[in-house]
């Protein structure tokens, strides 16, 4: 029991060594004096000042923000709104919809890339528009929003469906009853699925380099023209950075939710002795 | 009746940005540059056979191997305390906030003839190794940018399984390896379909893996498709029945899985 | 009743994004150049964003096929390309660019002859000239014991894992052809065949079929030998002095790469003001420094330190020149041939 309690814990540590070798290798020669990818020159801060003086870098980096936050925020209230909708449906047509709505997940990046872009061309032909940040956006949003339904759908699902009804039944009109009584209760789905939205438009190179045209460049597209030749350790130091400031925000946001979910807990155990969150044998 | 109608907005949505865009690569497949029907960008595809079964296998070497390292890893994490499930939780999902294309770049200098595991093999006298370029070195470039995938959909599966029905098993007699194998095993299925899928369907189809880590000199069908919408051999037609090919072989694959599944359908997602 | 407001909500949204696609940033002059990676001294952007007032867009392209794919896809816009002379020429043939107005390039005056009014484009209707070249081999002289002066130490098999072969069917196949002593512009396709044989028999040797990547990997001491530019030779021994050049004594590759607007253009005037500004003796002397390639300035050149002019691999000799052949544009049916063999080839 306990042999095998250690090798569990060496396998652990090995994967999680296997997915952070590279994080480290990145943020190790951010620091390096050369521009060497493999030799350690010497430790310098250069990169991170130089990399504020770049505007194409930070221009990229805006994009990769602005589309990012705006096709998370866009994507949580399409999605979240269409979930409360599709709750409401028959089984058939729901089921009908949901299937749609996995294809852009179940479909390869390429194709959906690919596809759009075709889509895009064919209407830029006809409207006389090109590719270029709208069409980024909305790419962005189609693929982010499925994400966020399949993620809200759930917590829709186990919520007692009276309860939006009876608000109703007590006054409440339907746009104050989703937010007092439907919300809340979807709260953790939604922001689950804005945070996944957020992560995956972040991330993507696929579905951007095929559908953002001439007047934009995201820091994947900039990461991908330099890889044809060679990365400059500022990009580096741009994503130490924001792996820093992510690392800390999450660090942050969990500790503040784990000790609220503990104190809920606590609370609720002492209210109500039979929630199904205890373990059976402690009542 | 009266909340349903606010999902029409993304009805039309998908309407538009989901179903015309695969249309449209339906309608490209079968026509030529001058939009008559044709049957030729389909006739050639014998050429790319090689490429198809390269991909596909590589693919699901990737895939076998994402299960066999994600599925003992979510297993071990269900088993451990609550902080300990969050912080790993988390430590799987933060790579992704790297750029993907940084951290395949990171293993070209790690895996290169003179990159850095090299020098450390050397260092402490171990003979190197030779794998950038290699096929072996695309499909650790897979494994490393989908094992997530694999491991997110099984630890939550796995962590939703009620723990009364483990305690009566083991009350009925069953050791911690039966257990396994009847309860926890078969519970755990739509996970493990989900993850597959989720690891399969992104790895037959990259095509910037196999550019930076297998040297070009073996073709897969993201780098053919991309090949012929904004690379060397411009033809969005002949790409467009590639990517029908393409899909068309992944769904069949996905339907045949899903029926061992016990046609558990549904995606169970992150 | 509600269902129409709702569809009237969707569509409004969806034009609310769309017409985000068209919106041009009204009074902001900007001009879209689409280059060739590190192709160019970027303080020279700067410069030209200075004296101006108009915006350069710029973004870079891996290879002439590329680029070609990426303009005739209709996706984008760019307002000056810089392809290579035979692309040129098959742009020109498929209707892709438009004639320059000369009189908003007065610059143009200042390019030396012997660059203007070359086969790919007659009377410079389509491009003015920014840079030209040769390819040759770059060997690593800690890995190859010999003096390298063939194509066909890339088909040695003494170095076999160690050698980089170019990553598209134009240039790599031309290696082979210049091997086998036919041109780079045969149509013969029993020739092209026999190239194809060759290049098969070269692919277990092959370490990497890559294009600028070549550039970091022979620094690195990567691979031994491989084809590259020869104005990018300067820049990597000075990064690594193992690094040896040679002309290969079969001929090889002669390029002018050349600055062109696309049918699809939108700022004229602004592409125009750019080249002429590029075409100033200043500006091509800068580039010409940073990216090591020859231009086609004369003043520039006449301004270029002596040791650069001096330098036989930037400025070959009048017989290595003369040794040397440029890409022309082929009949659809050889290029469609080529594409194939590519594929079939790397798969």
């Amino acid at each position: 029991m306990k042999k095998s309690g250690i090798l569990s814990k060496i396998f652990i540590g090995l994967v999680f060594l296997f997915l952070y070798a590279p994080i480290a290798v990145l943020i190790v020669f951010s620091f390096n004096a050369s521009k060497s990818r493999t030799v350690w020159a010497g430790f310098t801060l250069d990169w991170y000042v130089e990399l504020f003086s770049d505007s194409a870098v930070m221009e990229a980096f805006g994009t990769t923000i602005l589309v990012s936050v705006l096709a998370a925020i866009i994507a949580t209230v399409l999605g979240t709104v269409t979930a409360v909708g599709l709750n409401q449906m028959g089984k058939r047509s729901r089921n009908f919809l949901l299937g749609v709505n996995n294809i852009p997940v179940m479909n390869s990046e390429i194709i959906t890339g690919v596809s759009l872009m075709l889509l895009f061309l064919t209407i830029g032909n006809v409207l006389r528009t090109r590719l270029g940040f709208g069409t980024l956006l909305l790419s962005h949003i189609t693929f982010d929003t499925p994400y966020v339904i399949l993620s809200v759908m759930p917590k829709l699902r186990q919520m007692d469906k009276n309860m939006f009804e009876a608000a109703q039944d007590l006054g409440a009109t339907k746009i104050q009853s989703f937010f007092k009584v439907v919300l809340p209760q979807i709260r953790s789905g939604v922001v689950n699925g804005m945070l996944i939205a957020f992560t995956l438009s972040l991330d993507d190179f696929v579905i951007s380099y095929f559908t953002s045209g001439t007047d934009v460049q995201t820091l994947s597209m900039l990461i991908y023209s330099m890889t044809r030749k060679r990365i400059s350790p500022k990009i580096n130091a741009l994503s130490t950075i924001l792996f820093v400031a992510v690392l800390a925000l999450l660090v942050i946001v969990n500790v503040r939710q784990f000790r609220q979910e503990k104190a809920q807990a606590k609370k609720e155990a002492a209210l109500d002795p039979d929630i199904p969150d205890i373990e059976p044998e402690e009542i | 009746m009266k909340g349903k109608a606010i999902a029409i907005p993304y009805t039309i949505w998908m309407a538009i940005f989901v179903v015309a865009p695969l249309v449209l690569v339906v309608i490209y497949a079968f026509t030529t540059a001058d939009g008559a029907f044709t049957l030729e960008n389909f006739s050639h595809m014998g050429d790319y056979t090689t490429v198809f079964v390269k991909s596909f296998l590589l693919a699901l070497i990737a895939t076998a191997i994402c299960l066999l390292i994600g599925y003992p890893f979510a297993y071990i994490i269900t088993k451990q305390s609550e902080v300990f499930k969050q912080v790993a939780m988390l430590l799987i999902m933060l790579p992704m906030w790297m750029n993907f294309l940084l951290r395949t770049y990171a293993w070209m200098s790690i895996l290169e003839n003179n990159g850095l595991l090299n020098r450390l093999l050397s260092f402490i006298g171990l003979p190197t190794i030779s794998i950038i370029n290699t096929d072996a070195a695309v499909v650790l470039g897979m494994v490393y940018n989908f094992l997530p995938f694999m491991v997110l959909p099984i630890y939550s599966v796995i962590d939703k399984i009620d723990k009364s029905v483990i305690e009566a098993a083991q009350d009925l007699g069953a050791n911690s390896g039966m257990v396994f194998r009847k309860v926890i095993f078969p519970l755990s299925l739509p996970g493990v379909l989900s993850g597959i899928t989720m690891v399969f369907v992104p790895s037959v189809s990259t095509f910037i893996i196999s550019k930076l880590l297998g040297g070009g000199s073996s073709l897969m069908l993201g780098d053919l498709i991309e090949m012929q919408f904004l690379g060397n051999a411009y033809n969005p037609h002949l790409g467009s029945a590639i990517s029908l090919v393409m899909m068309v072989i992944v769904i069949i694959c996905m339907a045949v899985m899903n029926r061992f599944g016990d046609g558990e359908s549904e995606a169970v997602l992150l | 009743m509600k269902k129409v407001s709702c569809i009237v909500l969707a569509a409004a949204m969806l034009l609310a994004v769309l017409s985000g696609c068209s919106s041009d940033s009204g009074e902001k002059r900007v001009v879209n150049v689409y280059n060739w990676g590190e192709y160019i001294d970027m303080d020279v952007l700067d410069m030209f964003e200075d004296q101006t007032g108009i915006e350069v867009n710029y973004k870079t392209f891996e290879n002439n096929e590329a680029m070609y794919a990426v303009l005739k896809s209709g996706g984008a816009n760019y307002d000056v390309v810089i392809p290579s002379d035979y692309m040129i020429s098959r742009m020109i043939d498929e209707d892709m660019l438009q004639p320059i107005n000369f009189e908003n390039v007065p610059n143009y005056d200042l390019l030396d002859e012997s660059y203007l009014g070359l086969e790919f484009d007659p009377d410079n209707t389509y491009s003015v000239p920014y840079t030209w070249g040769t390819v040759g081999l770059i060997y690593n002289t800690t890995m190859v014991g010999e003096e390298i002066t063939s194509w066909k130490s890339l088909f040695d098999e003494k170095y076999a894992g160690q050698i980089l072969m170019f990553d598209n069917s134009r240039d790599a196949f031309g290696i082979a052809l210049k091997i086998l002593g036919y041109s780079f512009n045969t149509t013969d396709e029993s020739q092209i065949n026999e190239a194809y044989d060759l290049l098969e028999q070269q692919k277990p040797l092959v370490q990497a079929y890559v294009m600028d990547q070549i550039f970091d990997k022979m620094c690195g001491g990567e691979a031994a030998i491989a084809p590259y530019y020869a104005g990018d030779y300067l820049t990597m021994v000075a990064e690594n002095p193992d690094l040896a050049y040679c002309a290969p004594v079969e001929g090889a590759n002669i390029f002018v790469d050349s600055m062109c607007i696309p049918k699809s253009a939108e700022n004229k005037d602004e592409a125009e003001e750019f080249i002429n500004f590029m075409c100033s003796t200043e500006v091509a002397l800068m580039n010409s420094e940073f990216t090591g390639y020859g231009t086609p300035s004369a003043d520039a050149y006449a301004q270029l330190d002596e040791e650069s002019r001096n330098n036989t691999v930037l400025y070959p000799t009048d017989d290595v020149i003369s040794n040397c052949e440029s890409f022309l544009n082929l009949p659809e049916e050889i290029l469609k041939l080529y594409n194939d063999l590519w594929v079939k080839l790397k798969s």
